[in-house]
């Protein structure tokens, strides 16, 4: 293990406890705690596993799979500007959530937006694959995203654009601002699956993102299969992604910022960087959504609202460094 | 020993043909330098002996598996590309990845044989040209094949550079191994290779030791100039002069 990596699981694990011991209801860590894995009298229980564990738990998987999937595209890319977003699908899967509230089904079900979401998402990935098949270069596979994300984004605005009334309107731009708040023990299962399946297939990568440091003929010449790399990435980020904006909205920044931050406690190395990253991933999360409840208790600040607030000056500092580098 | 074998390789990018009916052995102990004009399909040649494109015709590593292949030949290409700021001794150590392990005797040797020692835990991405040159040939090494195979290693180095480049080669090529390189320089592919290999309008014009290679009627057909050639104690000396009639 890492230096790295020793130091960020203590504090999600830190974070992740003051994250449950965080709500409206006045109790203290110790006592949140015992509710939370011995059960006992009084609603202190349920509130701890139906509300606070959820939400803990997805800021865990949701900021953990970010910071794996950001390190995993920017790895196969070898760029640092890539991220999880680039491939179109979150994009896709906002489409998804946003007809579903446009045409009222979530109102009829509450699981109806994150499963509208996620076949957003499989679409995505269908013409992904499609488009940037086995054959393709990596620049297609770029173009192919770009392109996704922007037959989606010009979607999305239309259903705004044509609804009906301003709620309706007012409630797709809260939903895509992005936020744990509210989400069950049900999202955490709906998202599992994927997740699971995500991080499955980003973690066999690790030795092929190190070949690539030295481009696509070196990595190819020391026995990595190309295109099962690509693959896997793109398969692994869009079952992450997908499911994370189907049930939390989009949250940006963290899958680039956070691979960014990391890279230089792991002597630059693609490999490593994908678990410190999902750990960094995970603490960014927790922290961010920690900091909504804390900074505006009552004014339900969204969480990807924050993460973009953070880091977008810290993407400014990079490119400001990155300058004074080529200068 | 045959390191590389190749019978009647073709090779044909975007449906035209860069080159057909190559037929070539690389042995132990030689060091082949593969010289030709510009666009005459040096690095195809390399790429589809690899089996990294498609061709026609045989080569003995394109049947290999991916994994036997990089335990059978090293293969360093000509664009020195190095992603992201690792150490030189990380980069050096990727050439285990083939054999999946963390073995550090061939990385030290590696690393003492193309003498980083004092750059080993500077940033790979800092270094000049020929340093980055360097540490990506010390790669190739740990690797620990029996064929290396490099497309033009001296590219962009300076003159003293070039021949302790050279040098590493004939080093590698006494040790046993077998070394294809393309080269633009024909003083130097004349002096430090065992064999040259001339390919030009896509055809295999000639095979053979440098001054049977070098001669004035297959400079002119391949490259379509004149070279002033004289042998000196140290070896031949050939230095392109001017541009045939």
């Amino acid at each position: 293990m890492t230096r790295a990596l020793a130091l960020l699981l203590p504090l999600v694990l830190v974070l992740a406890a003051l994250s449950l011991s965080l709500g409206p209801a006045d109790v203290t860590l110790p006592e949140s705690l015992r509710a939370l894995f011995l059960g006992g009298d009084g609603p202190l229980p349920m509130v701890m596993r139906e509300i606070r564990l959820p939400r803990v738990l997805l800021a865990l998987m949701i900021g953990g799979t970010l910071g794996l999937a950001g390190a995993a595209m920017q790895g196969y890319l070898r760029n640092p500007l890539a991220e999880p977003g680039l491939l179109g699908v979150s994009a896709s899967a906002a489409l998804g959530a946003v007809l579903a509230i446009q045409t009222g089904l979530s109102a009829a079900f509450a699981m109806a937006l994150p499963l509208s979401a996620l076949a957003g998402a499989v679409v995505a990935v269908l013409i992904l694959v499609v488009l940037a098949g086995p054959r393709a270069e990596t620049l297609t596979l770029i173009l192919a995203g770009v392109a996704l994300s922007a037959v989606a984004g010009a979607l999305t605005q239309l259903v705004l654009n044509l609804s009906p009334n301003p709620f309706a309107a007012s409630e797709i731009v809260f939903w895509m601002m992005g936020s744990l708040a509210d989400r069950s023990v049900l999202h955490v299962w709906l998202a599992l699956p994927f997740m699971a399946l995500g991080v499955l297939l980003l973690a066999g990568v690790g030795r092929g993102l190190d070949a690539l440091t030295l481009g696509e003929d070196a990595a190819a010449s020391m026995g990595i299969d190309l295109s099962r790399l690509r693959l896997r990435v793109v398969l692994g980020t869009a079952c992450v992604v997908g499911a994370g904006t189907a049930v939390a909205g989009a949250i940006g920044f963290v899958g680039l910022v956070v691979p960014h931050l990391l890279r230089g406690s792991v002597g630059g190395r693609p490999g490593p960087l994908l678990w410190v990253s999902a750990a960094g991933g995970a603490a960014m999360l927790l922290a961010a959504d920690i900091a909504v409840r804390v900074v505006a208790p009552d004014r339900d600040l969204k969480l990807g609202v924050l993460t973009a607030l953070v880091g977008a000056p810290f993407f400014l500092h990079l490119v400001w460094r990155s300058r004074g580098e080529r200068a | 020993m045959s390191l590389l074998s190749l019978q009647d390789l073709a090779v044909t990018l975007r449906g035209r043909e860069v080159f057909s009916g190559i037929t070539l052995n690389i042995h132990a102990q030689e060091v082949v330098g593969l010289i030709g004009p510009n666009g005459a399909g040096k690095t195809s040649l390399m790429r589809a002996a690899l089996g990294l494109i498609p061709s026609g015709g045989k080569s003995s590593l394109a049947g290999l598996t991916p994994q036997q292949r990089a335990k059978a030949v090293a293969w360093m290409p000509q664009a020195r590309e190095i992603a992201w700021p690792v150490r030189v001794e990380d980069l050096v150590a990727l050439g285990r990845l083939p054999h999946g392990d963390h073995a550090p005797a061939p990385v030290e040797a590696a690393i003492t044989k193309m003498g980083l020692e004092g750059l080993r835990k500077r940033r790979s991405t800092n270094l000049s040209g020929g340093e980055q040159a360097r540490a990506l040939l010390a790669r190739a090494l740990a690797q620990e094949t029996p064929l290396l195979m490099a497309d033009e290693p001296t590219a962009g180095l300076d003159p003293a550079h070039q021949i302790a480049t050279m040098e590493v080669f004939g080093a590698l090529a006494a040790e046993g191994h077998g070394v294809l390189l393309s080269l633009h320089d024909i003083g130097l592919a004349a002096r430090h290779c065992t064999r040259l290999v001339l390919l030009a309008g896509g055809r295999l014009l000639a095979d053979g030791r440098p001054e049977e290679v070098l001669t004035d009627d297959l400079l002119a057909r391949g490259f379509g100039i004149t070279a002033y050639h004289a042998q000196t104690p140290d070896g031949p000396v050939f230095q392109p002069m001017h541009r045939a009639r």
